[in-house]
């Protein structure tokens, strides 16, 4: 009983990070139809910058997440501005293979300057563990599930009630009416990107106390992506439910079925899903209009 | 000095000449429609006005300010409400959400009274006002749009074919909400219709396009009994006994 829950809290929260950087993935794919294949390696790079700031600089750990998070929507503000606007028009196979080669450079140059061998992130609650009764949680599993729950509402209230979060959500739904609104829509594109980077950073954080931060880390980003197919590409909590699904799945293949199952169990379930529903748990609503 | 001047505006899709040098006029507080069959390029004028497509050649100028080539949002923020084509309406988004995102270029200001406005116009509207737009009907959406465009407090609005595909008692509906907004809310329309019949008794001035140029253009009343508009746009046909008219100008017997 106790290992069930044990491998269900760490399921829960590696699908977390899985569920993270898929959130990121889907706001960029909803707001402007580009599948950002770099999104694990917004992760590392969070992860990095999260690293030079608490580490490195040697700033608390509350202060050095805020200013992680304002680094990352600038960094990928930046990206969009630099890299993504110039490629508006261009076949969606040609900005795919941008993504997936933006990927490589970020890694390589996270290398160059971070170096290739794993850190880890200084945080105040490691090593720390819960009782309860013959259950022992991990404290860095907790926060990892509480701050994705807290992102989650946080980013639910701004899409629901900001003025911002409306006009973001007008323009993927219908993006030449919000222009004619006079909703600015290359900026809020470019906000998109930014958000989703710090999404993405977030859960660099939030994973660096358990897995160790290294360049090649963002390769996760593919399992990130089965899970937004999971979840319904498109869909906001699918994308959340699609990582829970994995990353539960993956702990328990890992330890009940043969050698190695864990590793697949990802593709696995997304080949599954593929077969029985192919729109996704939450099947998005929304028609392509041509 | 009217509100709106276009001057020999040359829009293009990449090879394609879609407007060839149009000129025309838009007065405060009139209504102005421009008619013309499919493919004349009455949407892509308004597109040029508009910003969402750059003329080539020519100038457009708005309030005195030269807004050739600006982006949408920038001419929204100028005081041009853009209804386009075929109730654009943001479907995941409910009907008030919908008409605060209309008036995205005026932060920090109460709605209420705007809202209100709106509904008046619009009682159908203010009964489905938490429905996500996707469920409204087709008028309803129409009337949505509409609404949206009027949250931003525009000078002129550019109506894309408002009547199209609507039922004839809402397009009679439409119609009179048009007249009305003109002369209660002093905005100035450019209406784009295909319904000439509707947009010849609400407009006072009009122009006639044909493949990207304007043929004609005089006050509506005269338009409506020039001849060739009523054979050609208002399906009138001056046909004596049995249609002797035609048989002299037929040139071919095949």
């Amino acid at each position: 009983m106790s290992e069930v829950l044990q491998l269900l809290l760490s399921g829960l929260s590696q699908g977390c990070v899985y569920g993270l950087i898929a959130l990121g993935f889907v706001m960029v794919y909803k707001a402007t139809e580009m599948l950002n294949f770099a999104q694990g390696e917004l992760m590392m790079v969070g992860a990095f910058v999260a690293f030079t700031v608490i580490n490195l600089m040697g700033l608390p750990f509350v202060f050095g997440v805020p200013l992680t998070l304002v680094a990352m929507v600038a960094f990928g503000m930046g990206l969009e501005r630099g890299v993504l606007r110039p490629m508006i028009g261009e076949p969606p196979f040609a900005v795919l293979m941008l993504t997936i080669g933006l990927g490589f450079v970020l890694r390589a140059v996270a290398g160059a300057i971070w170096g290739n061998e794993p850190r880890t992130l200084d945080v105040p609650f490691a090593g720390d563990v819960v009782n309860l009764g013959r259950i022992v949680l991990g404290v860095e599993n907790l926060v990892v599930i509480a701050g994705t729950a807290v992102l989650c509402i946080a980013l639910w209230l701004f899409f629901r009630y900001s003025r911002i979060g409306v006009a973001m959500q007008a323009a993927s739904q219908n993006q030449l009416a919000a222009y004619y609104s006079g909703v600015p829509v290359k900026r809020i594109t470019s906000l998109v990107w930014g958000i989703s980077a710090a999404i993405s950073a977030t859960a660099g954080m939030l994973v660096a106390p358990i897995a160790l931060i290294d360049p090649n880390m963002g390769l996760v980003g593919i399992k990130a992506f089965a899970a937004a197919i999971v979840g319904g590409f498109g869909s906001l909590p699918g994308a959340i439910v699609g990582g829970l699904v994995i990353g539960v799945a993956e702990q328990f293949a890992g330890r009940y079925l043969p050698a190695g199952a864990g590793e697949v169990s990802a593709f696995a379930i997304l080949l599954i899903m593929l077969f029985v529903r192919p729109e996704g748990i939450f099947a998005s609503l929304q028609q392509k209009k041509v | 000095m009217p509100l709106l001047t276009l001057r020999n505006i040359e829009t293009y899709y990449g090879p394609i000449m879609a407007i060839r040098g149009v000129s025309l006029a838009v007065e405060a507080d009139s209504i102005v429609t421009i008619l013309g069959a499919n493919g004349a390029g009455k949407t892509t004028v308004l597109k040029t006005i508009c910003g969402a497509m750059d003329p080539q050649k020519g100038f457009v100028t708005f309030a005195g300010d030269d807004i050739t080539g600006t982006d949408p949002d920038r001419a929204a923020r100028k005081g041009i409400g853009h209804v386009p084509e075929g109730r654009e309406v943001f479907p995941f988004l409910t009907v008030e959400e919908n008409l605060g995102v209309g008036a995205y270029t005026r932060p920090r200001v109460d709605l209420s009274a705007d809202l209100e406005m709106v509904y008046s116009y619009f009682p159908a509207l203010a009964e489905q006002r938490r429905l996500p737009a996707g469920f409204l009907s087709g008028g309803q959406q129409q009337m949505l749009a509409i609404g949206r465009a009027l949250m931003a407090r525009p000078r002129l609005m550019l109506l894309d074919e408002p009547s199209l595909g609507l039922a004839p008692r809402l397009v009679a509906e439409i119609a009179g909400i048009v007249e009305r907004l003109n002369r209660e809310q002093g905005v100035a329309i450019l209406l784009v219709e295909q319904n000439a019949r509707m947009a010849l008794d609400v407009a006072s001035y009009g122009y006639v396009m044909e493949v990207g140029r304007i043929v004609m253009e005089d006050t509506c009343e005269r338009l409506k009994a020039a001849t060739d508009i009523q054979e050609f746009y208002l399906g009138m046909k001056d046909q004596g006994v049995r249609g002797r008219r035609r048989w002299k100008q037929r040139k071919t017997w095949r």
